[in-house]
């Protein structure tokens, strides 16, 4: 490394696999750990008091659905003494009463609340849940009134596509100052999915004119953050802001990863919290110094000038498509791979055309799960 | 709750500008520097923002801010007010800022 590491700005924290939804486009990995597997209340309290001495000022409490864990509270009251900004990413459903004003007092900062459709019926189909509609409209109503910002997080894929206007809709009456227009990216879940999600390309382009008038329109009203899907891009995103730059995540069992799916690049081996310390971690693990800056590079990356605006993109999606967790990611128009992005959504076209119910879904489920072998 | 009941605020010399209930701004031992931290986003302020930030309690007015960092900067009023109102609506639009 020619720069020196500077301190992580942001963590993921998975705190559980657990969850009551079964969305096929689940950013976990396919082999999710089970309860037992999880750690600690006194784990976590410690990870956080390192990762705030660290340097991290952001946490996002993610999961699974991390209101499973009773503890929540507690953990997030940790974070907030220490000075670090908590947004808690939820599917909301079944949070039982008081809870959310528990969470308030706690010092938490924000709530980042998933809709899985604009409607019952689609929010019903795509998480797999009965009645999560309506207990997700409740929660929302519940932090409005406990006072708590929201931002609704869309995640968005063929089956819901057509329901951005709607989305965009529902967020304003539910009085969010942000939404997320979040195509579906294709890791893990969605991996295993692409096929059933893959949207057709002019939806694609009615989806992106919709959102930069709506952008527009609601200036200073809502924000709307769109997250462009890599299929259709000419460029790749600057995946976790560069590998190991500034951002990091953390396993529900303590496993330290750079990215949520790393786990897919089988050369990389990931240290756990407890056995190494969160500092020797970001600065020592041969996983997170694999791609760090920019030396790691290949052509056409290493004469890019665009080298430090996206840092390569996705190792995860290099991996995926080009079979090499160093290759540029295919997303970008000067792979010599990027051809095979658009035969990849041709492909799912043509295999999908007759069939636009989500049928085919690999519906997330921890009984699935293939226990790791490590 | 409306759809119509939202509008976009706009700033006014009157405004009593006061940061969101959701962004923080304070300063990082670590970096030795100052953060306002938001939901999806950490911010650095400069020195001038940061002066104009601190004068964001919900008590000053717009013409009273910029009257106190005239004074500070040896400006003239109306030369900063542009900068100023600009930084304010600015920073409305983004939710940092409640005018």
């Amino acid at each position: 490394m020619n720069e020196p590491v500077l301190p992580p700005i942001g963590m993921l924290a998975e705190l559980t696999h657990r969850c009551p939804l079964q969305c096929a486009y689940c950013s976990n990995p396919v082999e999710l750990l089970k309860a037992n597997r999880e750690m600690d209340t006194a784990g976590w309290l410690s990870l956080f008091e390192q990762a705030a001495d660290l340097g991290v000022l952001q946490v996002h409490l993610s999961g699974g659905e991390p209101t499973l864990r009773a503890d929540l509270a507690e953990l997030i009251a940790c974070l907030a003494q220490r000075g670090v900004y908590t947004n808690l990413i939820t599917a909301g459903v079944g949070i039982a009463d008081g809870r959310i004003e528990a969470w308030a007092d706690a010092g938490l900062d924000h709530i980042q609340l998933s809709f899985q459709g604009a409607f019952a019926t689609t929010t019903e189909k795509i998480g797999n849940s009965r009645g999560a509609h309506e207990k997700k409209l409740d929660t929302a109503r519940r932090v409005r009134a406990a006072g708590l910002p929201l931002t609704i997080n869309a995640p968005i894929h063929r089956h819901n596509m057509e329901e951005v206007p709607d989305f965009i809709d529902l967020a304003l009456a539910l009085g969010a100052e942000r939404l997320e227009i979040a195509n579906v990216q294709y890791a893990g879940w969605a991996l295993l999915n692409r096929k059933a999600l893959m949207p057709e390309r002019e939806a694609v382009e009615r989806q992106v004119q919709i959102v930069e008038e709506a952008q527009e329109r609601l200036r200073g009203i809502m924000t709307i953050d769109f997250v462009t899907p890599d299929y259709f891009a000419i460029y790749p995103k600057p995946c976790m802001g560069g590998w190991a730059r500034d951002a990091f995540m953390v396993a529900p069992d303590g496993t330290v990863p750079p990215c949520h799916a790393a786990g897919t690049i089988k050369s990389l081996h990931f240290e756990r919290f407890g056995d190494w310390s969160l500092s020797r971690i970001w600065h020592e693990s041969s996983a997170f110094n694999a791609f760090r800056g920019t030396d790691w590079m290949q052509e056409p990356c290493r004469s890019c000038e665009r080298q430090e605006i996206d840092w390569g993109g996705c190792r995860c999606q290099a991996m995926a498509i080009a079979g090499d967790a160093a290759a540029t990611d295919p997303a970008c128009i000067k792979s010599p791979l990027h051809a095979r992005m658009g035969a990849l959504i041709n492909e799912a076209i043509s295999t999908k055309a007759s069939d636009t119910t989500p049928d085919a879904f690999t519906y997330r489920r921890i009984g699935r799960v293939t226990e790791p072998t490590v | 709750m409306t759809q119509t009941a939202r509008v976009r605020a706009v700033v006014s010399m009157q405004s009593r500008p006061i940061l969101n209930s959701h962004a923080r701004l304070q300063y990082d031992t670590v970096r030795e520097a100052w953060a306002l931290l938001s939901p999806e986003r950490v911010f650095w302020p400069n020195e001038v923002s940061l002066d104009i930030l601190r004068l964001c309690d919900g008590r000053h007015s717009v013409g009273q801010m910029i009257a106190i960092l005239a004074d500070q900067y040896a400006a003239d009023e109306a030369e900063i007010t542009p900068d100023v109102t600009g930084f304010l609506q600015e920073w409305s639009d983004k939710f940092l800022v409640t005018l």
